[in-house]
């Protein structure tokens, strides 16, 4: 039985502090942009024009089929040869929200086209606009239809951050390697790692279902 | 001036005609159904009232003027007719009190301090006025369909619209939607419906209209028509639907 001491990290705390609220920054940026992405994605895909359309289920299709490591060096390490250089948090963000947009863009696509059609003519011939119908009619039901889906994703991101410390972007990940190169407590400094990130996950899962459950309170068949 | 006019009204769906020059007026006031086989293009007709589809020939007018096709011109058009439907199409994430009132409110019709006096109304003309907090996953198919025409009523229209609107009911549930229609039709609204209910056909309706393979084939008074009717094809056709 090994001897475990945690001891030695205390003098890190600082770092994993700095670790975690980077992880969070790298995060809740990537969402926000990718959301946006990801609004315009489902909006070209559903009435966009048919070159545009093309455009959009090609970056889908990219992203989601190649390692989101190569993406980020892509970024990081070939865009600067064509003159285009980020630091390593700019990369990051950059890489995970475009990453983040194509899974949002598909994810939002399938909630709006799970509304019926007769919902939208129902608010039509009420006299209401496209944007009221859009915004009163469609969104909410939409929204709380692929709700699970956005959230797993956002959770996804928040574990998938980790890779930003291949290009040295100090984010919780990236601050462990550095610690256990200090301490030679690999085994505490990962557990403890682990256990960061776990409790993160666990508070915004928390946190959804809290959300959730106050906003989507109508009833519904099944 | 007819409330309606429909004029030489052509619709087709790629090589397929739907409506073949289908002329038709509805007066302030007519209760007019429409019957006709299944695929004659009686919901096709009525959704050219209100410009759900576009039509390719002829001309449809509404108190007299043509049917813009501007956006704000038929929202302006839409505002004044309303359309029910056979699946009653309630948003199920509002309360009753908001599908009926989300229109009057967001078309500046009525303040939000009137629109719940308004929802009241109007909901107690269906006689569901204890169900305002109540959602439309909660009512049965009769009460949501009652709902969706309350929904029209708040916007006050000046024409009602109705496509098969009990044919998705138990037929239990039936005669409460149909009783609303009479009432609304004693106070002399104005409407065209498209139903099988050969019963309202005959005896609330003011004129009886037999659509046929995108023609309108017959139209005249009800009860003339259902006694005697001139063409072989309505025969045939309440020799099937009659009781
Ligand atoms: N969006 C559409 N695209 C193509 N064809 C259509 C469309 N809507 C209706 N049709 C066709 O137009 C014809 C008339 O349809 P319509 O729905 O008006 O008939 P209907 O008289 O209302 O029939 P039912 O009693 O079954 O409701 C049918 O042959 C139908 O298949
Ligand atoms: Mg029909």
């Amino acid at each position: 039985m090994p001897n475990f001491n945690f001891r030695p990290l205390w003098r890190y705390e600082d770092q994993f502090i700095d670790g975690v609220l980077t992880t969070l920054l790298l995060t809740v940026s990537a969402t926000a942009i990718g959301l946006v992405i990801g609004i315009i994605g489902a909006v070209v895909l559903r009435s966009g024009p048919k070159s545009a359309r093309i455009g959009v289920r090609a970056y889908i299709e990219i992203i989601r089929n190649t390692p989101a490591l190569l993406q980020i060096f892509i970024i990081f390490f070939v865009l600067p040869t064509i003159g285009l250089k980020f630091s390593p948090i700019q990369a990051s963000i950059v890489a995970l929200s475009i990453y983040f947009g194509a899974y949002a863009s598909e994810i939002l696509r399938s909630g709006l086209s799970s509304i019926p059609p007769s919902q939208i003519e129902a608010g039509l011939c009420l006299g209401l606009t496209r944007w009221q119908v859009l915004s009163r009619i469609v969104l909410p039901p939409a929204i709380r239809n692929i709700y699970p889906s956005i959230t797993s994703q956002f959770v996804l991101l928040l574990l998938g951050t980790s890779i930003a410390s291949q290009v040295s972007a100090d984010e919780l990940f990236h601050a462990a390697g550095f610690i256990d190169s200090r301490t030679y407590r690999s085994f505490e400094v990962y557990a403890l790692t682990c256990g960061i990130y776990f409790t993160l996950v666990v508070f915004f899962k928390i946190v959804f279902a809290l959300v959730g459950r106050a906003v989507f309170r109508w009833p519904t068949r099944r | 001036m007819a409330l309606v006019e429909i004029k030489n009204v052509r619709k087709n769906y790629g090589p397929l005609e739907v409506l073949k020059g289908v002329s038709l007026d509805v007066e302030k006031g007519e209760i007019v159904t429409i019957i006709g086989r299944s695929g004659s293009g009686k919901s096709t007709l009525l959704r050219c009232i209100n410009a759900l589809e576009t039509i390719n020939s002829g001309e449809i007018l509404l108190e007299g003027q043509s049917v813009s096709t501007s956006m704000d011109g038929l929202r302006q058009m839409r505002q004044k007719v309303g359309i029910v439907f056979q699946a009653f199409n309630l948003f199920p994430h509002m309360t009753i009190e908001k599908n009926v009132t989300l229109a009057p409110i967001l078309t500046g019709k009525t303040d939000k301090r009137g629109a719940k006096e308004l929802a009241f109304s109007v909901l107690e003309r269906v006689g569901l006025a204890d169900k305002l907090n109540a959602y439309p996953e909660q009512l049965s198919g009769g009460q949501q369909q009652r709902v969706a025409i309350a929904r029209c009523l708040a916007m006050s229209p000046h024409l009602m619209l109705f496509d098969e609107v009990t044919s998705a009911l138990d037929p239990e549930l039936v005669g409460e939607v149909l009783k609303v229609m009479e009432g609304m039709a004693a106070q002399g609204m104005t409407m065209v419906l498209v139903t099988h209910e050969m019963n309202f056909a005959r005896n609330v309706a003011t004129k009886l209209v037999f659509m046929h393979q995108g023609r309108v084939w017959e139209q005249g008074d009800p009860k003339t028509l259902f006694a005697n009717p001139q063409t072989p094809e309505l025969k045939s056709f309440i020799g099937h639907h009659a009781r």
